[in-house]
């Protein structure tokens, strides 16, 4: 399998799946064309996110690096989360196959769009479209192509 | 656990027959079919007999049968070869937007050589309809290729009208019948073809042989250099045990053809039937009877194919989807997009291609497992609420 264990556990299994009753910050990346969305929501008090659930829409690696973020996450500092990146997501993983580095890894993107919602008073739903292959707005998505070919 | 293939489409099991009539000529008889001694005679009789078993299949003279090396090659030696050995016909290929990788890459390899390229538009059900072919034919159209069945979503094209409306405009006629050989009747005469390419390891052979049709009088050349093998059209030693192989599962497969065809679509039909009924927001794609016996493809909503592939794969069902995460690229199947299916149905198809040996207790296993699957991807996806 092309999966490392971890991913796999976290895919049939994921963690925090779900939604909050009054989330504190909200965030979203991607976009379905593209074959992956990561909703994240985030309850936070004292500085500390308390709870935390996701949805997502996606192959293996995205949902797995979204329960994976979470479980990370969950009842730390938002400056801690905040220093959680793609990168180390994935290597909590244990590593991703390379061509799923870019496009099914956003889940560390969605938890900072929810505490950029929070900081700014939270409640509405921040959505943007962030991802590898925005076909009609996304100017970036010939060049990922190549460069994820190119590591792949 | 279960184990459940149902990805005959990509390739089947190697028939224990065919492992069996196989097996004397990697240990026995191993001549160089070109050979003059003994040996090598016994091969060459070997391979000429394996000609013969498949001809019969495509119900084709044995001497118009090249052996190649699968499907991809047959593809690109009949595409290839036929437009630079007949320049003087014109510099125009026409083709379709639904063909597999092996004719439709190789056609836009001609393109950037310098040759003209028009890929037909297909309906929704993914057939090439006749009119599009008449109206994109030209006096220097050389070659039209379109396949017989599609791979993925199992449409049967109308080869026969759209070979003679090509013959019509003096243009010759491929079919890529990788996906039909074995499985449905494939004669070459009927259908009016002057090339057709098939595949050993879609109908219980060995991988690693294919043949390419070429009807008498058609000029094709040889795509490998070397020896004169194969009439000079495929230099390089025989792969013998794989063509006596190809010729068993031929004439095995076509023992079965009749018996089997009808009880492959009814398990195809109850599959189908089931999982419309079941899951919600569910599509079948490609041609709702127009299609190959044993195939069922679907588009699920909100939900992502690879995700659903490796839930089936934990319960041992193996299938395959052309979304965008099963390939290499970023896009979900051209198939999927040229039927006109937005990306993101597409990224959530889900192929199911049954062969021989699966039973009605396969099909209603899957229907047991697949919708709590689907309904639990949904309930994890922000999207459709």
């Amino acid at each position: 399998m092309m999966y490392s264990q971890k991913v796999m556990d976290h895919f049939m299994n994921p963690r925090n799946v779900g939604e909050l009753r009054n989330p504190s910050g909200i965030g979203e990346v991607g976009n379905a064309a593209c074959g992956d969305i990561m909703h994240i929501e985030i309850q936070v008090k004292d500085n500390i996110i308390e709870d935390i659930k996701f949805r997502t829409f996606g192959c293996a690696a995205a949902i797995a690096t979204s329960s994976m973020v979470t479980e990370m996450v969950k009842g730390k500092t938002l400056e801690e989360a905040e220093a959680i990146t793609n990168k180390t997501v994935a290597e909590a993983l244990d590593g991703l196959p390379p061509i799923k580095m870019h496009c099914s890894n956003l889940a560390a993107d969605a938890l900072h769009e929810a505490i950029k919602n929070y900081r700014q008073g939270g409640n509405s739903s921040a959505s943007i479209v962030k991802g590898c292959c925005s076909h009609d707005t996304d100017p970036t998505c010939g060049k990922n192509r190549e460069t994820q070919l190119g590591e792949s | 656990m279960k184990s459940i293939y149902l990805d005959h489409s990509a390739t089947t099991p190697l028939d224990p027959e065919v492992l069996e009539a196989m097996m004397p000529y990697f240990t026995d008889i191993y001549g160089n079919s070109s050979s003059v001694h003994s040996q090598g005679q016994q091969a060459a009789r070997a391979l000429e007999e394996a000609r013969e078993k498949v001809a019969a299949l495509l119900g084709a003279k044995p001497t118009e049968l090249i052996f190649t090396s699968g499907g991809t090659e047959a593809n690109n030696q009949a595409i290839i070869t036929y437009m630079l050995n007949n320049r003087g016909k014109g510099n125009h290929i026409i083709t379709s937007a639904v063909e597999h990788h092996a004719v439709l890459h190789t056609c836009q390899f001609l393109a950037k050589q310098g040759f003209e390229l028009t890929v037909l538009p297909v309906n929704s059900y993914g057939e090439v309809e006749p009119d599009t072919i008449r109206e994109a034919l030209r006096p220097d159209t050389a070659l039209v290729s379109i396949m017989h069945a599609n791979n993925e979503i199992g449409t049967i094209e109308p080869i026969k009208e759209l070979a003679a409306i090509a013959h019509e405009a003096g243009a010759v006629f491929h079919t890529d019948a990788v996906q039909t050989a074995g499985k449905i009747p494939v004669n070459v005469n009927d259908l009016g073809v002057d090339l057709l390419s098939a595949s050993s390891h879609k109908l219980y052979g060995p991988k690693g042989i294919g043949c390419l049709y070429v009807r008498k009088g058609i000029r094709i050349g040889s795509l490998l250099h070397g020896g004169g093998h194969e009439r000079n059209l495929r230099a390089g030693t025989v792969n013998v045990p794989g063509a006596v192989g190809f010729g068993k599962a031929a004439e095995l497969a076509m023992q079965r053809l009749c018996s089997q065809e009808a009880p492959l679509a009814d398990l195809a039909k109850r599959l189908i039937d089931g999982l419309l009924a079941t899951i919600p927001n569910t599509r079948l794609t490609g041609h709702p009877e127009r299609r190959l016996p044993g195939s069922v493809s679907v588009c699920f909503d909100y939900v992502e194919g690879e995700s659903i592939l490796l839930m089936l794969d934990h319960y041992g069902i193996m299938a395959s989807s052309g979304s965008a995460c099963t390939s290499d690229s970023l896009d979900p199947s051209h198939v999927l997009l040229a039927i006109g299916l937005p990306h993101e149905t597409a990224h959530g198809s889900l192929r199911m291609t049954m062969g021989k040996d699966n039973t009605q207790e396969d099909v209603d296993y899957v229907l047991q497992v697949l919708p709590p699957i689907i309904h639990n991807l949904r309930a994890m996806s922000p999207l459709g609420r």
